[in-house]
């Protein structure tokens, strides 16, 4: 291949005390597909935003096509030709598509050029298959056809070099194909492209190279992706084996938590009807479901946010149904949400006080009615040092850590109190192979130590590996359980879509 | 009954919306450029009071009207260049600068004015402007008196509409402008640079809102009291709203309150009943909320109002 179209060298960035780049090289020639992998937290974003200009390396040069530039803002990138579609993405939901596009292109004669816009955007739909309606606005795309928009958007701006940030953290899995077909194509037409992920298979599947950080240095660099092992390139992002951990054989005990004829109405999303199922001392039950099947309502009925319309709950024998979270918290149920910034914690508040917010007013961080800052404090580093939740300290604002370290700190919140039962909503979305194998290793943990866990997910490998029992959720209704033993992914596969009605009752 | 309702459709209370709506354009205009960017301008009362007392005072010692309203226009960009500091360059709460900036300023308008006119039992006025009637348009019956045998401002503020239309809509600027006021980070990821665009349309403005003072001294008034502006920019906040932070629409959103208002003079002259005349006064701002509650439900904020923006944040 020609010479390199970027290349960064030697870039250093420290965040306070953390080293979040270290002496990073990193090279991409035109026509390449460069893979960027790392866990969360190991510098890819900080990476990539120093070369976008967003942060200012502490240490080291950006070369374009040979040439030493400076980068000082996204003004620069551009005109530097690099382009990058970040993960949250950056448009402006009321404004048309056209106006996302025009956004800091000079106009013609004074005026918005909107017919040169048009005709530029009709071009790139034709060059790389990827088009748009240019007068609707942004809010009725979907979430893939906003990505599209922020490619076409970097390719309008002229973008020799394209920076994906975890494009594919938000696409369903037939919205990833349509992606990396436009991505090979724009590759086949001499563009660098930069590829950011945490998904092996993914980068495996598309990339020619890739380099891969662990801790903000490079770990190691891999020439043939697809004919590397996932397990090698694991162990590189790691720095370590990464071995599935091993379900025991146990035998459970009597059932902590029941839910008989549950129904529900007026909840946003699909009520549940007539549900029935229970969870056993030391058992964990998978609940497996195409997402917006009721598992969300199953999810706010047990943990006390949704009150049913009909049915009972009983939590070891104690009729529960209408208790407030609270009460249900006191009598041992633990809940991890599926949304982890909104239901889950405080975003704006210092990580301690989120880490005991279930618990505020009770006798462990509160004094004749006041607030006890020293225990509050004490118990968040405590469980800061036993999850290795890596952050600044137990002040710093929860909103500022990894989705990673957020889950670690949610779980250290509930596991800390021995819940009896745990109910748990996606546990592992959005986070990479080491710290989906810490949380795992933590829910068998407590399944030996008794606990009744109930795992709602839509990752069907997870859940096999997982659950004692699955049940499968369809439209709000229980459609089966199945002893995991006698359940493949197949079989569940055709009963999330309701083509199957089987298992024991319950 | 017939002859109140005579009484008060006439040219001359056409004449009299148009005049009134004149300075509430101009100020709801200047607000929904300063909203549109993202920024809350609760200065608009001081920054019109101090304007208008500017204004009034240049023209009154120079003898040159427009240079009073040159004056005028200068004071409020300032005034708006001093609120973006805060808000933008530093960041700072919108809503705790912004009625910072009112009572600044109107302690220093109070004070300047005493400080050069003294305290005088009759207000000192000057000659304010005089109706510049358009040739032929103003003899079209009805309209022609009333719209185009007007203030050259009134003109000024007609003009200013669509222009304000024009240059949000159609220039890469005003896209400048919604984009930062909608998602400021999608701006800057495009190099568009945030802190300059709000800066200017917030100072763009307060042009605007000295504007606004000025017509109200030197053509609505002659005169400078102290009451001068008495609620009409708090009025084009919720005006903003109200038209949903469109031109076209806050124009019209004026051209109803000075409508009620309008009314609400006639009302008292014609002195009906014997209600007294403060709950004439009250009509067009309990227009102003009832109408908020009902056309404003819907109104979409921009996404980034009150929200300061800094760059490297993590």
């Amino acid at each position: 291949m020609s010479a390199p179209l970027i290349e960064m060298r030697g870039i250093t960035k420290i965040f306070g005390a953390v080293k979040a780049n270290e002496a990073v090289d990193l090279s991409v020639a035109p026509g390449e597909i460069l893979g960027l992998l790392g866990e969360n937290g190991a510098g890819k974003t900080t990476l990539m935003n120093v070369l976008f200009g967003a942060y200012a390396p502490d240490a080291g040069e950006i070369l374009v096509e040979g040439r030493p530039v400076a980068i000082h803002n996204s003004a620069d990138a551009l005109a530097a030709g690099i382009g990058m579609v970040h993960q949250h993405f950056h448009l402006a939901p009321r404004l048309t598509v056209l106006e996302n596009l025009l956004i800091g292109i000079p106009g013609k004669s004074g005026r918005i050029d909107r017919a040169g816009g048009l005709a530029r955007l009709q071009e790139i739909g034709h060059q790389h298959g990827l088009s748009l309606d240019p007068n609707l606005p942004v809010s009725a795309l979907s979430v893939g056809e906003q990505q599209r928009l922020e490619i076409i958007k970097a390719l309008f701006r002229g973008a020799k070099l394209l920076i994906l940030d975890e494009p594919t953290a938000v696409l369903a899995p037939s919205e990833v194909d349509g992606l990396f077909a436009a991505l090979r194509s724009m590759a086949a037409q001499g563009l660098g492209i930069i590829f950011i992920s945490h998904k092996l298979n993914e980068v495996r599947a598309l990339t020619h190279r890739c380099v891969v950080l662990r801790h903000g240095k490079v770990a190691g660099r891999v020439d043939h992706p697809a004919s590397t092992t996932s397990a090698e390139m694991a162990k590189l992002m790691c720095g370590h084996e990464i071995v599935p951990p091993t379900r025991e054989a146990s035998t459970p005990g009597a059932a902590v938590l029941t839910l008989d004829g549950i129904s529900t109405s007026g909840h946003a999303g699909t009520p549940l009807r007539d549900v029935s199922l229970f969870v056993r001392a030391g058992e964990i039950l998978g609940i497996a479901g195409v997402s917006g099947n009721g598992q969300r309502a199953l999810a706010d009925v047990i943990s006390g946010m949704l009150p049913p319309k009909a049915g009972t709950m009983t939590i070891a024998g104690k009729t529960v149904t209408q208790f407030s979270p609270r009460e249900l918290q006191a009598l041992g149920l633990g809940r991890i949400p599926e949304d982890r910034m909104t239901t889950g914690l405080v975003t704006n508040l210092p990580l301690a006080d989120s880490m005991v917010l279930p618990r505020i007013g009770t006798e462990s961080f509160s004094r004749k009615g006041l607030l006890n800052p020293t225990a509050i404090r004490a118990f968040a580093e405590e469980q800061i040092k036993a999850y290795d939740i890596r952050c600044p300290g137990p002040m710093v604002r929860a909103g500022a850590l990894s989705g990673g370290n957020l889950q670690k700190a949610l779980l250290a919140r509930e596991l800390a109190f021995d819940p009896k039962v745990l109910i748990v909503s996606q546990p592992t979305r959005g986070l990479d192979i080491g710290a989906a194998r810490f949380i795992h290793e933590k829910f068998l943990a407590m399944r030996a130590k008794g606990c009744g866990i109930i795992v709602i997910g839509e990752d069907l490998e997870e859940l096999l590996m997982l659950s004692d029992r699955i049940a499968v959720m369809y439209e709000g209704r229980i459609a089966g359980t199945l002893p995991s033993a006698d359940a493949t992914v197949a079989r569940l596969g055709l009963m999330m879509t309701g083509a199957v009605q089987t298992g024991e009752a319950a | 009954m017939s002859a109140v309702f005579e009484q008060i459709f006439q040219v001359g209370f056409l004449a009299a919306i148009i005049r009134i709506a004149t300075p509430l354009a101009f100020a709801t205009l200047g607000e929904m450029f300063s909203e549109r960017a993202g920024v809350l301008n609760l200065g608009i009362e001081g920054i019109m009071l101090l304007s208008a007392m500017a204004g009034f005072t240049a023209a009154s010692l120079s003898g040159n009207l427009w240079l009073g309203v040159l004056v005028a226009v200068l004071v409020g960009a300032l005034m708006g260049a001093l609120h973006a500091l805060f808000t933008v360059a530093l960041g700072l709460s919108q809503h705790v600068c912004g009625i910072g900036v009112t009572l600044f300023s109107s302690g220093l308008a109070y004070f300047l004015y005493r400080l050069i006119f003294g305290q005088q039992s009759v207000p000192p006025s000057i000659d304010g402007f005089k109706p510049v009637p358009i040739p032929l348009l103003s003899d079209i019956p009805i309209l022609g008196p009333a719209v185009f045998n007007q203030f050259t401002l009134v003109y000024l503020a007609i003009v200013a509409v669509p222009l304000a239309a024009f240059v949000l809509y159609r220039t890469p600027w005003g896209l400048s402008v919604r984009m930062v006021g909608e998602n400021p980070r999608a701006a800057d990821s495009a190099g568009v640079s945030v802190i300059a665009t709000r800066f200017q349309a917030v100072i763009l403005g307060g042009a605007l809102m000295g504007l606004a003072g000025a017509f109200l001294t030197m053509a609505q008034f002659n005169a400078f009291t102290f009451g001068v502006v008495s609620g009409r920019g708090w009025v084009a906040i919720a005006l903003v709203v109200f038209g949903r932070w469109d031109p076209w629409r806050s124009a019209g959103a004026a051209l109803l309150f000075a409508f009620v208002d309008a009314l609400q003079l006639r009302m008292q002259a014609s002195g009906l009943g014997h209600i007294p005349y403060e709950a004439f006064l009250m009509l067009p701002f309990i227009f102003t909320i009832v109408a908020m509650a009902f056309m404003s439900r819907n109104a979409v904020a921009p996404s980034a109002l009150l929200k300061p923006f800094r760059r490297e944040e993590r």
